[in-house]
């Protein structure tokens, strides 16, 4: 099967899967103050699906298009919107370019279906975005921080977890 | 008679590592134990965890280059490569000929050291000998020696630039690799007749750690460890990168997923390795442009976007996702790390073998925690 474009995949989608595929606005990303940059906009080529949605999409990619080897799942934090996007990036065994798909949740309460029902490969990857990132992922089976010491407050990857002066590290260090 | 009700028995559950000689690190493995078999494995890592990505978002793109090399300290070339191709995606910098040759064969030149150690450790922790892995390092130094005269460092070399690599061969590193190579086919055959004529290897490899086909694919797992369990998935053909498609190679694949399996995909890999290096070391006089695009800025100030770039690193698929804001700095900076997803099927792969069989399944696997942990 040739290799498709982000493009034809959300045409297939809208004719297979009605209401999966969201429209994709803009995202903010603010590099800090220091810098001296205005904050520039982001429109992603990539298809956005529905949070809920997202298993369902998922295994229409593997099992009719074929696309079944997970290869990564990332969390980008974009504070200025309080939003985090989640990535999920798909590759067929044949060869070829990636499809990826993007997800976006709430910052206050990101929660999103876990695929490690379906793919065990994602346990880790979810794991490593709850540790950092906070974020749920609903279903997995063992929803555990797995860097940091279980008694560990906070997501040291989100934008806004102080970088000195918290209960870990001391004000002069 | 049967006195499987008289005997009071239990599963126990023990701890190995996070210090523990066959973790090479600190790797810890909770394990439950029913007499010798092992029921149930969870691996907890996180020992060597400083935060590598968020470290990276606050250096410039070129100041993470030599960061790159700490996560995979066995393999810097490689990881070098893949951060300078996802920068060059990001920013839409072209690389001369010349260094994309340059590139392959630094990369290849590291896939044959690595595999060399792993498969050297690999018989260490069986227990075997020392001599295996002697042998293994002894030629690892010449392949060292190699990258400091062109590097300046052995192992941490940050050979790589946005655009090319940081300097063009010296005078003498061509001799110098032409005896290498000269050489290599007699060790090679000499490791894989230690290997395959040995007793003790054969008996502690065949059919253990089995991973089929089908769940290695659902487990995400690359590299060496796909292959073993016979999927034909190689980054360098599946989505080739740098000058890959005008390389021949052959992909060597296993059979039955087991230990044995892995270990000679990763022999006959090091013989293809070494074939690709004959074929750039012919064709490197006719490369066109120097070892770096002098139009290329170190300072890179990528426009607003997203990029992901993966490479074949010796352990698997390593991928760097780069979100820009449009200044000096990433905004976002994600690892694909090869060795941590490896690690995710330990668990099942150990299952139903004995104490002594999980350290060489784990060994199988080929992991450097600096990579795990990040």
């Amino acid at each position: 099967m040739p290799n498709l474009s982000a493009e034809d995949l959300r045409v297939r989608l809208g004719r297979d899967l009605p209401g999966a595929v969201q429209s994709v606005s803009p995202l903010k990303v603010v590099p800090p103050p220091a810098q001296g940059h205005a904050p520039a906009a982001f429109i992603t080529g990539d298809t956005l699906v529905e949070t809920a949605r997202i298993v369902d999409v998922a295994l229409y990619l593997r099992d009719r298009l074929n696309y079944a080897y997970l290869s990564d799942i990332c969390v980008v934090d974009y504070l200025a919107d309080e939003i985090f996007e989640i990535v999920y990036r798909f590759y067929t065994v044949e060869g070829g370019s990636s499809l990826a798909l993007k997800v976006r949740v709430p910052r206050e309460n990101p929660v999103v279906p876990s695929l490690t029902p379906h793919w065990p490969g994602a346990n880790f990857h979810e794991r490593e975005a709850f540790d950092l990132y906070g974020i749920v992922f609903v279903g997995h089976p063992y929803l555990h921080r797995i860097y940091m010491w279980d008694e560990f407050e906070g997501f040291p990857m989100r934008k806004d977890f102080p970088r000195q002066g918290d209960k870990y590290i001391g004000e002069d260090e | 008679m049967d006195y499987s009700g008289m005997l009071k028995t239990e599963e126990l559950q023990i701890n190995i590592g996070p210090q523990h000689p066959s973790t090479h690190g600190v790797f810890r493995m909770l394990v439950t134990v029913d007499g010798e078999t092992v029921t149930d494995l969870k691996p907890i890592f996180g020992y060597l965890h400083r935060n590598h990505e968020q470290i990276a978002e606050v250096n410039t793109y070129l100041q993470n280059m030599p960061y790159t090399d700490r996560l995979d300290y066995f393999n810097a070339m490689a990881n070098n490569h893949a951060y300078a191709l996802a920068v060059e995606k990001l920013a839409g910098i072209e690389v001369p000929e010349r260094a994309e040759y340059l590139r392959v064969l630094m990369v290849e030149l590291t896939r044959i050291l690595n595999h060399a150690g792993a498969l050297g450790f690999l018989i260490n922790d069986m227990g075997a000998w020392q001599t295996q892995l002697a042998f293994a390092m002894r030629e690892r130094e010449k392949i060292l020696d190699l990258f400091e005269s062109v590097s300046g460092a052995r192992l941490m070399c940050n050979y790589f630039r946005f655009g090319g690599v940081a300097r063009d061969l010296p005078p003498d590193f061509m001799p110098r690799l032409k005896d290498l190579l000269v050489a290599m086919p007699a060790f090679v055959d000499e490791m894989e007749r230690l290997l395959r004529e040995n007793e003790i290897l054969l008996q502690r490899s065949e059919g253990i750690g089995i991973l089929p086909k089908d769940l290695a694919l659902a487990y995400s797992v690359t590299g060496p460890v796909l292959r073993g369990s016979g999927v034909a998935y190689d980054i360098r053909r599946a989505e080739p990168y740098s000058i890959y498609d005008r390389l021949d190679f052959d992909i060597p694949v296993g059979s039955v997923g087991d230990v044995y399996d892995r270990i000679l995909v990763r022999i006959e890999e090091i013989r293809q390795s070494k074939r690709i290096i004959e074929q750039v070391v012919a064709q490197l006089p006719d490369a066109q442009g120097g070892h770096i695009n002098p139009k290329a800025r170190q300072n890179v100030r990528p426009p607003v976007g997203d990029a992901y770039a993966r490479v074949e690193s010796p352990k698997g698929e390593l991928g760097f996702y780069l979100v820009s804001d449009g200044s000096v700095k990433p905004y976002r900076y994600k690892v694909r790390a090869p060795s941590f997803i490896n690690l995710t099927p330990l668990g099942d792969m150990c299952r139903g073998y004995k104490v002594a069989d999980m350290v060489v399944i784990f060994g199988s696997i080929d992991i450097v925690m600096g990579e795990v942990d990040r």
